[in-house]
This record gives C-alpha cells, sequence and structure tokens, in this order.
C-alpha cells in the first residue's frame, strides 16, 4: 500500500492540509486501511524533502500547513500509476510453506491440515461479504477494496482445492526418484531476473 | 424449525465390489430464513446430495424430511405434488424452456398445480418484478442475456409458497458480478423465510451462506462456525485462573 503515492494523488485534486489529507484517504480506500496522523505527516515531510509537494510557510494565527504537488509531483504520480507492481518473484508466503511441510511429515494428515486453512479463510471472506450485504450503505471505494480482499483470499481457496487435488493425485501415482521442484523453481525464477 | 432434515443419509451405486458410496452418514439442518452453502471438489457428493434434498433421487439408507414430513413414506404422487409446491430448484445452465416466454417459464409449475392459468400469470409477472424483469415477462429465453435468464430461474424457483430452494452452481458461468446479484437474490428470498442450499466449487458464492459445509468423499467433513453474536462481542476476556 503505497501511503505516499496515495497522498499525491490527493494533492493533485488540489492543495490540502494534512488533517483533510487523513480523512480524505480513508474515505477514498473505503476506510479498509486506517492511517494514523503521524504517518500522515512523515509522508508529506519525506515529499516535501524530494521535491514531490510543497508546503506553505505557516503564518502566526495559521495552526496548520497547506501543501501542493510539484511538477516533479506529477510526473511522479504519473509514472506510479502504471509502473507494475512486482509480482514477477513468488511471494514467501507462510501458507504455501506450512502445506509444503505437512506433506512430507509422516504423521501429519496433509487434508487435515489443508481444511484448517480453507475453512477459516471461507470464514473471513463470510466476514467481508457480510460488509457487502447492506446495499443501503454502498460506498463506491469501499466496495472496490472489499472485492479485491474477496479476489485475494478466493485465489487462496482454490490454490488448497488444487493442492488437495494435486497431493491425492500423487498419493496413487509413484514418484519419481528425486523430487526436483523446489530448485528448479529457484532455477526459474532466477531467469528473469 | 427445520425445512430441511438429513438424517444418516447415506447413497451407493452399483453393487458388490462395484458398488461406489456417493454419499455416507449425511446429517444437515436448514432453518426457515437460513441459507447453507455445501462446497466440495468434483465428484464429493454436492449434486447427489441436493438431488436427494429435493426428493428427485431416493438415498439407500436415512431420512429426508421436508418441513416436517418423512418422504421415505410417501407415494411418488404425493413427493411430486411436494416437490411442485415446497421445493424449488435453480440449476446451473437455467433450464428454461426455450418455447415459453419468461413468465410462462415461472408460471408453469403453478398451472401444472393446478392454478388457473390466469391466476398463474399474475403470480409468474409478480416474481418477475420482484427480481428487476417485469418489462422482459414476455421475452423469450434467446432474448434475454445468461444473467436475465438466470434471475427468471431464481423467479421460477421461489413463486407461489415454496419454502426450500435448492441451487446447484446457481452462477453458472456468470461474471462474478452476476453471481453477485445471483446470490442476493437467493439471499433476499432467505430474509422473506425460504430455506436455502446452495451447492458451489466457489468460495466467493459460499462466502454468502451462513453457514458453509464442507463436503469430501461424500462426508461432511467440516463446517464454517456461526458468526459471533453481538452479545458474544461484548463478552470482556477473563483472565485465566493461574
Amino acid at each position: 500500500m503505497s501511503i505516499r503515492h496515495s497522498l499525491l494523488a490527493l494533492l493533485s485534486e488540489g492543495p490540502k492540509y494534512g488533517f483533510q489529507l487523513r480523512q480524505e484517504f480513508e474515505a477514498s480506500t473505503g476506510e479498509v486501511w486506517p492511517l494514523n496522523v503521524g504517518q500522515v505527516y512523515t509522508t508529506l515531510q519525506r515529499l516535501e524533502r524530494d521535491g514531490l509537494a510543497t508546503s506553505d510557510d505557516m503564518d502566526d494565527d495559521e495552526r496548520q500547513k497547506n501543501y501542493r504537488i510539484t511538477e516533479l509531483g506529477h510526473e511522479e504520480l504519473s509514472r506510479w500509476l502504471r509502473t507494475p507492481p512486482d509480482l514477477s518473484e513468488p511471494p514467501r508466503d507462510e501458507l504455501v510453506i506450512k502445506v509444503l511441510v505437512a506433506s512430507r511429515l509422516p504423521d501429519v494428515d496433509v487434508y487435515e491440515v489443508i481444511q484448517v486453512h480453507r475453512r477459516y479463510i471461507v470464514q473471513l471472506m463470510q466476514q467481508w461479504t457480510h460488509l457487502k450485504e447492506d446495499e443501503s450503505h454502498f460506498d463506491l471505494a469501499f466496495a472496490l477494496a472489499v472485492d479485491a480482499e474477496l479476489f485475494r483470499l478466493d485465489a487462496v481457496v482454490r490454490w488448497l482445492d488444487a493442492a488437495d487435488g494435486r497431493l491425492h493425485r500423487a498419493a496413487f501415482e509413484p514418484a519419481p526418484e528425486n523430487n526436483v521442484a523446489l530448485p528448479s523453481i529457484r532455477r526459474r525464477t532466477g531467469a528473469h531476473r | 424449525m427445520s425445512m430441511l432434515e438429513l438424517r444418516k443419509v447415506s447413497k451407493s451405486y452399483g453393487q458388490g465390489a462395484n458398488e461406489v458410496d456417493a454419499l455416507s452418514d449425511i446429517d444437515l439442518n436448514v432453518e426457515r430464513g437460513s441459507l447453507v452453502a455445501i462446497m466440495g471438489p468434483s465428484g464429493s457428493g454436492k449434486s447427489t446430495l441436493l438431488t436427494i434434498a429435493g426428493s428427485l433421487e431416493e438415498p439407500t439408507t436415512g431420512d429426508v424430511m421436508i418441513d416436517g414430513v418423512r418422504l421415505s413414506g410417501m407415494s411418488r404422487n404425493d413427493k411430486a405434488r411436494l416437490r411442485r409446491r415446497s421445493v424449488g430448484y435453480v440449476f446451473q445452465d437455467f433450464n428454461l424452456l426455450a418455447g415459453l416466454t419468461a413468465v410462462e417459464n415461472v408460471s408453469l409449475p403453478l398451472e401444472l398445480d393446478g392454478m388457473s392459468m390466469k391466476k398463474a400469470r399474475a403470480k409468474g409477472i409478480e416474481a418477475l418484478e420482484g427480481l428487476g424483469l417485469g418489462d422482459r415477462a414476455t421475452n423469450y429465453p434467446d432474448q434475454l442475456s445468461g444473467g436475465e435468464r438466470q434471475r427468471v430461474a431464481i423467479a421460477r424457483a421461489v413463486v407461489g409458497e415454496r419454502s426450500l430452494l435448492l441451487a446447484d452452481e446457481p452462477s453458472g458461468a456468470l461474471d462474478s458480478l452476476n453471481g453477485e446479484t445471483v446470490m442476493r437474490m437467493i439471499l433476499s428470498a432467505c430474509h422473506g423465510g425460504v430455506a436455502a442450499v446452495v451447492v458451489t466449487h466457489d468460495a466467493k458464492l459460499a462466502s454468502w451462506a451462513d453457514r458453509v459445509v464442507f463436503l469430501r468423499d461424500g462426508k461432511a467433513v467440516d463446517e464454517t462456525l456461526p458468526p459471533p453474536t453481538p452479545e458474544e462481542l461484548l463478552i470482556p476476556d477473563v483472565p485465566n485462573p493461574a
């Protein structure tokens, strides 16, 4: 979650105060990511340091600084929006590691381990879906953020289902002599660097 | 009160060495007003469970009760009547009759049950209007979009006084927003007192349910915990005595 660029985006609409930026950030993300005011001011200081935003000098009777985006800030925002996030490296996913470990341990029922996680994630999805249920409080930013979370969790459930099926299938097929799956994954991702 | 109850339901196909257990010892209760999802991989027995719950198939052993009535003692005609009056089905491929308009598709089960054509049509239009399809009532299925066809199928499943809705992968090949619309409609039928069972392998659909039951190799292996009630959320943490 890039707070830095989200604040730049809000400043690109016009000059704003720090407190106002925090409120608008939370509203624009459907209040799914709360932000403390300290984070806002630290980020604003860095934006100023890097020449991406400037602030008006404080008058004696004015207690808050007014921030505005610079030309460099506009360029940075435009570049960031179009830069793909780094998805080329597989993340070190704790759940994947747990299932891999469970599949190797003789005393562990890997299907039971998978089911524990599947149930937990479906319960989380029920909670998110429940938040969407009440359409009378419809908020577009909130619906988008909740959808993103549901799709992310859904992908995890689908991976668990595939892992379950693949392990089942492997149990009925003879295993190859040397299991080289992990080193070969490493080699393949290394080739993209 | 339980609208659908399965007690120790088992189903096997074939005989002797070829016998396959499709379902074993399934217990399931679905109350009026609640939505239960059944999740499981292909071949886990989901669809068999649904056809048995809807009295389209007999269990090998065990009991099925719909609205407190045991199906095993009923005659074929009585079962057919119960199906027409109380049970609505929604299938993956919608199963609308191509030669009938939307409203004719919806009102057909009422007419089959002896309701006059005029009255059945009025009920059909009312059900379609309830799902935002009032203006499409006289369209034929091939004049409707996939999402509209599935809404007609839902209208047909809840028309009249149906109190049990059984759905097999109800969002079919619809995109995720249309799938969401389908689940909202099923949920709104539940809020009106219908008991619903949705069979799916899609966790996004299942997450609309009050309870998700996980099926594996014909057995109910797990289910989600009920969400905490507001009262439970208010109970303060009590430290364990050392």
